[in-house]
């Protein structure tokens, strides 16, 4: 069994009287690449600062490497630290920055040298080495905080939203550029992004956070596929999820005077019958031929259309509720079309209204 | 080169440089003119009045127009450096020189060094920021003249700091500043300094607040220690700060004269004289124009020196950059 990377136990912090993370548990295992979620103010980067040290905790404790951290100082945790705004040192070249901290421990020149040398090799930074940051691009930059954690050679990376001053493009690139310094390194990473794109990519499991709790902790799959709560189920995926107002009866979800079967439906905890919502991802809905072989099909009319490309998203009615669903976009729509959709609710998510948890 | 279809630099933005025009008259005249005046009559022997400066001559009638045309000037007045060399032969302007020197650079290292260092610890999150800032900064609320009668009484033997020690039962406590020609303008410095260093706290905090909180986080993981995060990540970053506060203090020392005349005249003697209360007396009292704008010429004279070269490598350097 591998060692526990970072492990975090009953974890409270609370800002003057305001608590915000409160009795949160995490355990990660080595090398693990996980991904923190949530909305924005959730308490992402308050959680990752916990992990760094840079906050005292109000209570809990943190373990890294099996070491109780819980009271050291940053720069003893074994941490190193990429930040969104990358937070280098301005007035020193890049070089500088990489070595600061190192000289500042007393390593040894030579030591120094190769630390640093091996760092811009991996980032492709070494022609940028005697420039100062103000002459660098964002990217560049960006790859210049990460040199900065990478010569320190330590056992767990944090990444603050490092990507989101980036732009699209950039930011794409630099994803794959972190999922290979990940292979290559093998080292454990957290990191904090309000992107699902990025943590779908990157994780290999994601923690979905919501004020100050984490709501669902799985593989980027399990996330995608079995949501455990409404929330997670909304904040995953775009476009958004359906959720059909309804109530689970012995004939599978009444809705108004449809009824979708629940045949082959993964109960969570054996079958059960009360109001709930069903979520289905717009993408899982079939439509034309392929409509025919689900186990619901129903016949509707096209509102509204969003034609994104790849995707026309289609806005329609269903059960008296409004519904949208993905379309090929080389298919061309009208509004007022008439087709047939079909889905299966296999595939779909019963979320139960008292509790909202995945039923 | 072609040059057809630019529109002429000159022309770009026609109107606003129009109306700048006004703005741009005043300031040469008023300043630049304000300035010239003061520097040409430093020349001449003027008393209680400006003299004139020359005369025209040989007025000549063309036909029988009574138009007048000069065409010789006569110098009146002039004395050439003789203002100057006056002015360096007393001893009041060369201990009012040596003063200046004295307080000048006493008042710019401690004013820089007490400011951050204030600065630096209420930035550490402390409880009650704001009543502390207000208490040190509220001594810049006073006029120089009441600071300076305010330390006149801390100052004076017989009922202040003295006093007060003495009081309490240490009885040989001796410090009376004010009353002796050697350190008097150690006595004024701690008056200047207890005035002026809330504004350079408030500066140098606003310096502070505008560094990027994760600056710090990245120098604790760094495992820098505070102070060499202060020294070498964070004050290199705060130089335009820095440079406007020297600005403000340095302006400050040149200038200084109210506090001089609230706290002790000029006294014990001419102990705690300095150049700006020169040129005030010798203009105003001693009526004696002329010597008085030779020891202001010779002030903005050292001015210059200071803030040319400064300027050149500050904004010269930046066009080319
Ligand atoms: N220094 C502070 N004092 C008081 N409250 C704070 C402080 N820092 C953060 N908070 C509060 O804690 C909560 C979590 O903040 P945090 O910065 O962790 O959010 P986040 O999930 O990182 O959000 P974002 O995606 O916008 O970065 C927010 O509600 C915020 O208002
Ligand atoms: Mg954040």
């Amino acid at each position: 069994m591998t060692a526990n990377s970072v492990e975090i136990r009953g974890l409270d912090l609370a800002f003057g009287a305001v608590e915000v993370l409160k009795d949160l548990n995490l355990e990660i295992p080595e090398g693990e690449f996980l991904v923190l979620l949530g909305a924005s103010g959730c308490g992402k980067s308050t959680l990752l600062n916990c992990i760094a040290g840079l906050l005292d905790i109000t209570g809990g404790q943190i373990f890294i490497k099996d070491q109780n951290v819980t009271w050291a100082e940053p720069s003893q945790r074994g941490i190193g630290m990429v930040f969104q705004s990358y937070a280098l040192y301005p007035q020193m070249t890049v070089k500088g920055n990489l070595s600061f901290g190192l000289k500042n421990a007393r390593f040894a020149k030579a030591e120094i040298e190769e630390r640093v040398a091996r760092a811009a090799e991996i980032l492709q930074i070494q022609p940028l080495l005697d420039r100062k940051p103000a002459a660098l691009s964002g990217g560049q930059r960006q790859r210049v905080a990460i040199g900065r954690a990478l010569v320190r050679d330590v056992d767990v990376f944090l990444f603050d939203e490092p990507l989101s001053n980036l732009d699209a493009k950039l930011r794409a690139d630099l994803r794959v550029e972190i999922k290979r310094l990940h292979q290559k390194l093998r080292n454990t990473m957290i990191y904090v992004t309000h992107d699902q794109i990025e943590a779908m990519t990157l994780a290999d499991r994601i923690a979905i956070m919501r004020s100050g709790a984490i709501q669902q902790l799985g593989s980027p799959d399990e996330i995608y596929n079995r949501p455990r709560t409404k929330y997670v189920a909304e904040f995953i995926g775009s476009p958004a999820m359906n959720f059909i107002d309804g109530v689970v009866a012995e004939r599978g979800f009444a809705a108004g005077d449809t009824t979708i079967p629940l045949d082959g439906y993964g109960w969570a905890d054996g079958p059960k019958q009360g109001p709930a919502w069903l979520g289905i991802r717009p993408e899982h809905v079939a439509t034309g031929e392929l409509a025919q072989g689900k186990p619901f099909r129903q016949e509707i009319t096209v509102e509204l259309f969003e034609p994104m490309g790849a995707d026309t998203l289609v806005w329609t009615t269903l059960a008296g509720q409004p519904f949208h669903f993905n379309l090929d976009g080389q298919h061309k729509v009208a509004t007022g079309d008439r087709m047939t959709i079909g889905f299966d609710s296999a595939r779909g998510s019963l979320f139960g209204k008292d509790t909202e948890l995945r039923l | 080169m072609d040059t057809t279809g630019r529109p002429n630099p000159l022309f770009r933005n026609l109107s606003a440089k129009i109306a700048a025009i006004p703005m741009i008259l005043t300031a040469l005249v008023i300043f630049v003119g304000g300035t010239a005046w003061t520097v040409i009559y430093s020349f001449t022997s003027s008393k209680l009045l400006p003299k004139k400066l020359f005369e025209w001559t040989d007025v000549i009638n063309i036909g029988d127009w009574s138009l007048s045309i000069p065409t010789g000037i006569v110098w009146k007045s002039f004395v050439g450096l003789q203002q100057y060399e006056r002015l360096w032969n007393t001893n009041r302007w060369m201990v009012s020189i040596e003063n200046l020197f004295i307080y000048g650079l006493c008042s710019l290292v401690l004013s820089f060094i007490i400011g951050f260092v204030l600065a630096a610890l209420l930035d550490q999150k402390i409880r009650f920021e704001n009543t502390f800032r207000t208490i040190i900064l509220y001594p810049f609320a006073l006029s120089f003249i009441v600071t300076g009668l305010v330390w006149q009484w801390l100052l004076n033997p017989d009922f202040g700091i003295q006093s007060v020690i003495r009081g309490m039962g240490f009885v040989g406590f001796t410090f009376d500043p004010l009353y002796s020609a050697d350190i008097v303008i150690y006595g004024v410095l701690i008056a200047g300094l207890w005035q002026g260093t809330g504004l350079i706290m408030v500066l140098m905090l606003a310096g502070l607040r505008g560094i990027d909180q994760e600056i710090w986080k990245a120098a604790r993981v760094d495992g820098i220690p505070a102070w060499k995060t202060y020294l070498f990540i964070v004050i290199p970053m705060m130089r335009p700060v820095f440079i406007t506060t020297l600005v403000i203090i340095a302006s400050g020392i040149v200038r200084i004269y109210d506090l001089i005349v609230a706290q002790t005249s000029g006294g014990p003697g001419i102990s705690s004289e300095v150049p700006a209360k020169y040129v005030y007396d010798y203009m105003f009292q001693g009526q004696n124009l002329g010597q008085g704008f030779a020891a202001s010429t010779m002030m903005l004279l050292a001015v210059a020196i200071v803030v040319i070269p400064w300027a050149y490598l500050e904004f010269g350097s930046r066009k080319r950059g």
